[in-house]
């Protein structure tokens, strides 16, 4: 008893493949999307790469660009075979390789879902990543002639412009970068801030130093002014920005995943149509296809008596090989 | 003297009318291209409206949106035109509109090239227009609290950071500004009220600036406040301090920004400005040819295709004269009609006078 088993006539068969090549076409899109999505996330962690002490793990982007690179692959030779199969003397020279291709896209399309996985999972690295990086940073930023660290202030102060926010956790993280002095006697903070700190949507001028003495500024509390300078810490702010990026991501490959979850079915009905034909030398005889020839459970325990019977004929002839050394 | 005259075979004629016909669904796209160029460029600019005095520079990205558009369905006539061609049923419908596609084509052309043009004469204006925006705009900077102005600070802050750049020509335009808003100045301290007493309008200026003005490029935190003072920095010369602050001013930035957005729009133009006038030919080749086929009669003969009829000079008379008896007609006209009623008038009374013999 076959899995989803739908009868074709001729006119059936030509609207079925012309339908799965056309949307072979759209899966060969979504592999150049999901190559192009990885090459920008790549990207992006490049440019911060310093903020993130340049140990941020490159396997997500990497495997994105694989996974692309094979889908357009595997989907431009499955548009050619269902374009090929409209014509029974160019679809003979494709089947043989019909079912080992069908085999390797379901492999295909599981590994494509972990991707997507990946995605989701791989938040939480990347969060621990930011928070050391930004706090190592943060200690650099007033080394400008150490070579190596000598840009470091400068990505720190285009990061909390362009990303809106100051220190780690909260603007007082750079109080303690400001310490200066090493025994308790002289010992003194400078409650300060860079300039990159600042909010230009405040209504006074910035005010970066002293900033926790209430008297140094005239009509200033510390505890209420609001807007002076950004609330929010760049650990939050980098991480919602590359959590919102991953999940955009994640859902996209999980959307493509779907589409070549389609694709492979489609072919399959075409191959199982086009080989089950009632009269094989009439090419507009009535067929026969399914999603499998035989139920999931007849299949899987065909399939695990086919994998006994490889590692048992493995087994006899390496006791044959045994046998004829020790006659021998 | 015919002008240009091909020879055109029933093969070149089609060669000519699918070539045309390629030609001008280009040319539908660059019109498309052409628009949304048009289109980003006044979006940039109004995005800076506020720092623009005036709002002369519009007139280049409001062109170039009218030329494309009507560069689109220009040649999407001209593409059914040529589909039409090689019918000699349904082209006779086109021939009177064809004179009026010419016109259009020709103040196309006319159009593109003179955006070119504006572009370049109008950058003196585009300075002038930031001069005096940049201006208010730091003059306002400290009104927070007025209506219409409490963005002013935030506006010029942004654009500050995004440019690079500090002031109207550098930083020390703002030295002459009083920028701190007075809600947040202490009247009753000493070095408040010397400052105020120092010039004669009693505005609080001081030898800062905001921090925007600050490059994140430079080695040492950022110093905004008493830049004229040596002495109150470590290790610091004013004269010679190149990082600290951003050197360029706002009016330059942004000018230079807007230049290389307009020169860069350049090629494309040009290159429209080329198929445009290669269609304008095609199209005149393509209707003479078809039209002296079609006096013959004979589909498959040969015709001649040109441009002018008779040399320049003797299609320029031409024109002269046709206009000038247009000119005549319409001018005779209102007197011969008031002639012919005085002409009427004496036939009635002739007639009144002297009765018919047949009566």
């Amino acid at each position: 008893m076959a899995l989803m088993l739908v009868k074709f006539d001729l006119k059936k068969r030509v609207k079925l493949a012309q339908t799965i090549w056309f949307l072979y076409w759209f899966a060969v899109m979504a592999g150049v999307l999901v190559f192009s999505m990885g090459l920008f996330f790549k990207i992006e962690l490049r440019k911060r790469s310093e903020l993130m002490d340049n140990n941020e793990s490159h396997l997500l982007p990497n495997v994105l660009i694989l996974m692309g690179l094979i889908a357009c692959g595997v989907n431009a030779f499955g548009g050619k075979v269902c374009y090929d199969s409209l014509d029974p003397s160019k679809f003979i020279k494709w089947k043989p390789m019909l079912k080992p291709f069908l085999m390797f896209c379901v492999g295909f399309n599981g590994m494509l879902f972990v991707t997507a996985l990946l995605c989701f999972v791989m938040r939480i690295p990347l969060q621990f990543t930011l928070a050391e990086g930004l706090k190592n940073g943060m200690r650099f930023y007033k080394d400008t002639d150490t070579p190596g660290r000598c840009y470091m202030k400068r990505t720190l102060d285009l990061m909390q412009m362009e990303f809106r926010c100051c220190g780690n956790d909260h603007y007082r993280d750079w109080f303690e970068i400001h310490r200066i002095g090493s025994n308790v006697d002289g010992q003194y903070l400078m409650d300060g801030v860079p300039f990159s700190c600042c909010n230009p949507s405040s209504p006074r001028p910035c005010i970066q130093g002293q900033m926790t003495n209430n008297t140094a500024h005239y009509s200033y509390d510390h505890y209420t002014e609001e807007l002076n300078v950004w609330k929010r810490g760049c650990r939050e702010a980098m991480v919602s920005y590359y959590g919102g990026l991953m999940n955009t991501i994640g859902a996209l490959v999980l959307l493509v995943t779907m589409l070549e979850i389609a694709v492979t079915i489609g072919l399959q009905y075409i191959n199982s149509s086009l080989s089950s034909l009632v009269n094989p030398e009439d090419p507009e005889s009535e067929s026969e296809g399914w999603i499998l020839e035989k139920t999931v459970g007849e299949t899987f325990t065909d399939i695990m008596a086919n994998m006994k019977a490889m590692s048992k004929g493995g087994k006899v002839e390496e006791e044959a090989e045994a046998g004829v050394a020790t006659v021998s | 003297m015919v002008l240009l005259k091909i020879k055109f075979t029933q093969q070149r004629r089609v060669h000519l009318a699918q070539g045309l016909w390629l030609l001008s669904w280009t040319a539908v796209i660059w019109g498309a291209i052409i628009f949304c160029l048009g289109v980003y460029l006044k979006m940039e600019l109004l995005r800076r409206d506020e720092v623009m005095d005036n709002t002369e520079i519009h007139v280049v990205p409001n062109i170039l949106m009218i030329v494309g558009l009507a560069s689109i369905g220009t040649n999407w006539v001209a593409s059914c035109v040529c589909q039409d061609s090689l019918d000699a049923t349904r082209f006779p419908r086109w021939k009177v509109l064809l004179l009026g596609w010419f016109a259009v084509a020709a103040v196309l052309c006319c159009l593109l090239i003179s955006v070119v043009a504006l572009s370049f004469t109008l950058q003196g204006r585009l300075e002038e227009s930031l001069k005096v925006g940049l201006r208010n705009g730091i003059r306002f900077y400290k009104d927070t609290d007025v209506p219409g102005r409490c963005y002013q600070k935030e506006t010029i802050d942004r654009l500050q950071m995004e440019f690079r750049c500090c002031g109207n020509n550098n930083f020390k335009d703002w030295f002459e500004v009083q920028w701190v808003s007075s809600r947040y100045l202490n009247f009753t301290s000493k070095d408040v009220k010397d400052r105020i007493r120092s010039n004669v309008d009693g505005r609080y200026l001081l030898d800062g600036v905001p921090f925007s003005c600050c490059n994140p490029s430079s080695p040492r935190p950022c110093l905004r406040y008493t830049l004229t003072d040596n002495n109150a920095h470590f290790n610091y010369e004013y004269q010679s301090e190149e990082l600290n602050l951003y050197s360029r001013g706002c009016r330059q930035a942004l000018t230079d920004y807007y230049m290389e957005l307009m020169n860069s729009t350049g090629p494309g133009v040009l290159s429209v400005i080329l198929i445009q006038m290669s269609v304008l030919l095609g199209m005149r080749y393509l209707q003479t040819a078809v039209e002296g086929i079609m006096a013959l009669e004979d589909p498959e003969g040969e015709s001649d295709g040109f441009l002018l009829e008779k040399g320049v000079k003797e299609t320029m008379e031409d024109l002269k004269v046709k206009a000038l008896i247009m000119l005549q007609f319409w001018l005779v006209d209102p007197i011969a009609t008031e002639g012919s009623s005085e002409d009427a008038d004496l036939e009635k009374a002739e007639k009144e006078a002297s009765p018919t013999p047949a009566s």
